[in-house]
This record gives structure tokens, C-alpha cells and sequence, in this order.
């Protein structure tokens, strides 16, 4: 069994935005979300920026006993299903033809971190008793499937930076292969928390001034936080009941560096999309717009574009490449779910999100990254790349609907 | 332990090296150290000597110190001793 696949709902928060239309436009105007981080104790960070979603208020938007459940990640997720579902014009429960995979890193980092300053610094004996269903990394796709009665396959994928992809990507597969007719899938992550942020300084990787990925001038990534959520669906499905289709997901390829934990390998990369093409059935060619993994580091990009490159040859010339991370910056476990919305919007709305904060420079950095300013395209196939830690690499391929 | 010798030990405990091997002219690569181990290098001097080195790993030549020899690592450690007693 073979069917197609569609989108045909979006929903999330990040710090660009409350949900899609305000994410969206921010990415049309080129609107960036990276700002002074706002957290206990930020004057013992040594990184003070990041993209974090701003007024965040959770006593408001969920009762007591359910925060007593809800991690910060789980907020998000739980917030940007509630739009993807609403917009895909669904009503729960939606039984056992219908499933949940999310991605993330760190889950409920949040809650580990709460629960061991009480134990160790505050010198508590006891934690609260939901403490473990609160921080495991799948509660959030958990209270997904409980939300909504999705009764079918339920898991949480974490390969670091590549999680939302890996996430959508396996959904995609098994709509696809008939094992479920409505999958809501993406990410959702956190770890813009005092600890999170210790831990990737310690890496010495985050710019303490800004994301301008594919720049000469570029420093690091940037920590963002945040969910996306999307409603994959079998396209027959979707047509029977007259949804909207937001755009068709047709590709997909995951591949192992298998070299180092942390450098980027150009071949993993390569791998990958020329994989997700051909499982897609189109050739380079037909591809005007990726949304790169652009994280704004200095290996991450140069051998990005290496790969490109290499995969793309001459048509790497014709094609528009951006890193939208520059905007809402490094959502880690969630950023391919976010990234996903500027690939709607590519091949929807016939708009590129540009890379904002590019001066550019970087001989090995020289492809059209749609700088600064977001222009009109007419795209009919789209690639979204992420590439994680520990070489974990995952690519998505959509068309326009059609 | 005067400064040298307590960089040395560093470099020696991470290169897994004998110290008395170590010289001031070996740098990382004579050392076998990549880019992890010299994060680890790094954090470990801070540790030790109770200074913040300003190191970026997208570019490790913005420290304003010489981080590629052994000789540029003690003289980064006391330089910012020496900031610190200011």
C-alpha cells in the first residue's frame, strides 16, 4: 500500500509567534525574535541571548491539576495541537486510525531542573509525585493522544536537532503505508532554562551576539524554544471530507554520519537529500527553495553548503537556500517542525523567508540564502533539511498541493 | 605548583600522555587533541585556575590568546590571572 500523503493543519508557538499567521508573518517580514534572555539567575549565564516565547503565561492558558502534568514543553505542544487540529477542521477523539509522533531533545528539562534544585540545593527530601509523567520525553506526544483520542501508533522520537524531522518523516511513512489516516506530528522543546543553557555554553557553540548563518561574520547559534504541530493525512482522506491541503509531503531519507559525535559530515548530509529525492520521485531540478539547518555555526554551514552543492550541482545556482533560524532561532528538538512553516510558505504562499542578520563574505557560503529581505517564488517542490548531533540526519521533501 | 606544570598536568590528563613528555613547543595537534578535547582543555583550565576563558569554538582565533600551543595556553592562563589580581 502506497497513498499520498498531505498536510492539512499547522499550529504552534515559538518565539516569532503565538500561532502560524503571526510565525508567518514575521518570516514574510523578515522579522527577527532574538533578544535578551529573561530567566532566574541570567547574570551566571555567560550566553544572555536568545529566541524566547515572550510572556509565556501558563497559569492562564491551563488549569491547576493539568500544570501539575504539563512541563513547559508539554505547554507548547499541547498549544500548537490545539491549532493544527482546530485548522485542520477536526474534532476529537479521532480513534485508532489515527496516531501522534513528536520530536525532541531534552523533553522536560524544565522539571528535572526544578526538582533537583529542590532535592540538592534547597535541601528537600521529596519531590512532587508527578514528577516523573511530568519530565519524560514522551508526555508531551501522551497528552497529545489523550487530548484528541488518538488511539493508534504514539511515540516520541529524540535525535537531538534532527528530532522534528525524524518525527514527521516516520508519521509521513506510515500514513503513507497505511497504517494510520491522520497522524499529528512535529515537535515541541524547552531548554531555553538555566541548566539547558549552562550545558550548551559548556560547548562553547552559541553566539553571544546573534545568528547570522551563512555569514563570514557568524559566531554560533542562538538557543529559541517552542513547538510545531502538523496534521499528516492520507490525501484521499483529506479530500473525502473537503479539507484544505496546506501542501503534499512526498519525501523523505534519515542517515547516520557515523563518525563524530558532534562535526557535521558533509556525506551524511548528501545522503540525505539525495535520498529524500528519490523517495520523493523528482530530481534536483525540480527543487527551488530548502530550508537549510543553517544553524549559524561555522562548521554546520560550510558543509551544509558543500552538500548542497554536491547533490544539487549547477541547479544549486537556481535555487533559493535560507536559514530561518536567523528569525526564531535554534528550536533544537522542535526547529524542523517551525522550519516546516517557511516551506508551506514557500510553496503556498509563493514567498522565501529570508536569512535575516546576512552580511555575507564567506566564499564557502555562496549560495542565493535569500538575504535579508523575503522575496516572491514560484516553488513547486521544497526540501527541509536537519542535521543533529551525534550525525543524525533527516530531510523532508514537499510539493506544492496539487 | 607554579602555572606550567599545572597546565601541563592538564594537557597531559586529557591527551593521556605522560606530563613529563609534554613541552612548552607541543602544540594540540602534536598532542593529538581535536576540537572536543580542547573545549575539555579549556574548561578544565577555567576550573582550575578560577579564570573565564573567552574561547568560541566557531572561532577559536577571537580569544585574543595564542590557544594553539602549549606556551599560548600558559600565556592565556596567566594573562587572565594577571587581569584578575588587577
Amino acid at each position: 500500500m502506497s497513498r499520498r500523503v498531505v498536510i492539512t493543519g499547522a499550529g504552534t508557538v515559538n518565539a516569532l509567534g503565538g500561532d502560524v499567521a503571526s510565525t508567518l508573518d514575521a518570516m514574510r517580514t523578515g522579522r527577527g525574535a532574538i533578544g535578551a534572555i529573561d530567566l532566574p539567575d541570567r547574570d551566571r549565564l555567560s550566553i544572555r541571548i536568545g529566541a524566547q516565547v515572550p510572556n509565556w503565561d501558563a497559569a492562564a492558558r491551563f488549569d491547576l491539576r493539568s500544570l501539575a502534568l504539563y512541563d513547559r514543553c508539554t505547554q507548547f505542544a499541547l498549544t500548537a495541537a490545539r491549532e493544527a487540529v482546530a485548522s485542520a477542521g477536526l474534532t476529537g477523539p479521532l480513534g485508532p486510525r489515527a496516531g501522534v509522533i513528536m520530536g525532541t531533545a531534552a523533553g522536560g528539562i524544565q522539571t528535572w531542573e526544578d526538582n533537583y534544585r529542590a532535592v540538592f540545593q534547597d535541601g528537600k527530601s521529596r519531590v512532587h509525585p508527578l514528577t516523573v509523567p511530568k519530565l519524560m520525553s514522551n508526555a508531551a506526544a501522551a497528552h497529545l493522544a489523550m487530548a484528541y483520542g488518538l488511539t493508534g501508533p504514539a511515540l516520541t522520537v529524540a535525535t537531538a536537532c534532527a528530532a522534528s524531522n525524524h518525527a514527521i518523516g516516520l508519521a509521513f511513512q506510515m500514513v503513507r503505508a497505511g497504517m494510520a489516516d491522520v497522524m499529528l506530528t512535529g515537535g515541541a522543546e524547552a531548554m531555553l532554562c538555566f541548566g539547558g543553557i549552562k550545558a550548551w555554553e559548556g560547548l562553547r557553540v552559541l553566539s553571544p551576539d546573534g545568528c547570522r548563518p551563512f555569514s563570514r561574520s557568524r559566531n554560533g547559534m542562538v538557543m529559541g524554544e517552542g513547538a510545531g504541530v502538523f496534521v499528516l493525512e492520507a490525501r484521499d482522506h483529506a479530500l473525502a471530507r473537503g479539507a484544505e491541503i496546506l501542501a503534499e509531503v512526498a519525501g523523505f531519507a534519515m542517515t547516520a554520519d557515523a563518525s563524530d559525535i558532534v562535526m557535521p559530515s558533509q556525506d551524511g548530509a548528501e545522503r540525505a537529500m539525495a535520498g529524500a529525492l528519490k523517495d520523493a520521485g523528482l530530481s534536483p531540478q525540480d527543487v527551488g527553495y530548502i530550508n537549510a539547518h543553517g544553524t549559524g555555526t561555522a562548521a554546520n554551514d560550510r558543509t551544509e553548503t558543500a552538500a548542497i552543492r554536491k547533490v544539487f550541482g549547477a541547479h544549486a545556482d537556481l535555487l533559493a537556500v535560507s536559514s530561518t533560524k536567523a528569525m526564531h532561532g535554534h528550536l533544537i528538538g522542535a526547529t524542523g517542525a517551525v522550519e516546516l512553516l517557511a516551506v508551506i510558505l514557500a510553496l503556498r504562499d509563493g514567498v522565501l523567508a529570508p536569512t535575516i542578520n546576512h552580511d555575507g563574505g564567506d566564499a564557502d557560503c555562496d549560495l542565493d540564502v535569500v538575504p535579508n529581505v523575503a522575496r516572491q517564488a514560484d516553488v513547486t517542490a521544497a526540501v527541509s533539511n536537519a542535521f543533529a548531533f551525534g550525525g543524525m540526519n533527516a530531510v523532508l521533501v514537499l510539493t506544492r498541493a496539487g | 605548583m607554579d602555572i606550567t606544570t599545572k597546565v601541563i598536568d592538564i594537557l597531559a590528563a586529557q591527551a593521556l600522555r605522560d606530563p613529563a613528555s609534554i613541552g612548552v613547543h607541543d602544540t594540540l595537534a602534536t598532542l593529538g587533541l581535536d576540537s572536543l578535547g580542547l573545549v575539555e582543555v579549556i574548561f578544565a583550565l577555567e576550573e582550575a585556575f578560577d579564570i573565564a576563558i573567552p574561547f568560541n569554538a566557531n572561532d577559536p582565533g577571537d580569544t585574543g590568546f595564542d590557544i594553539s600551543s602549549v606556551a599560548g595556553l600558559i600565556g592565556a592562563v596567566e594573562g587572565l590571572l594577571g587581569q584578575k589580581a588587577a
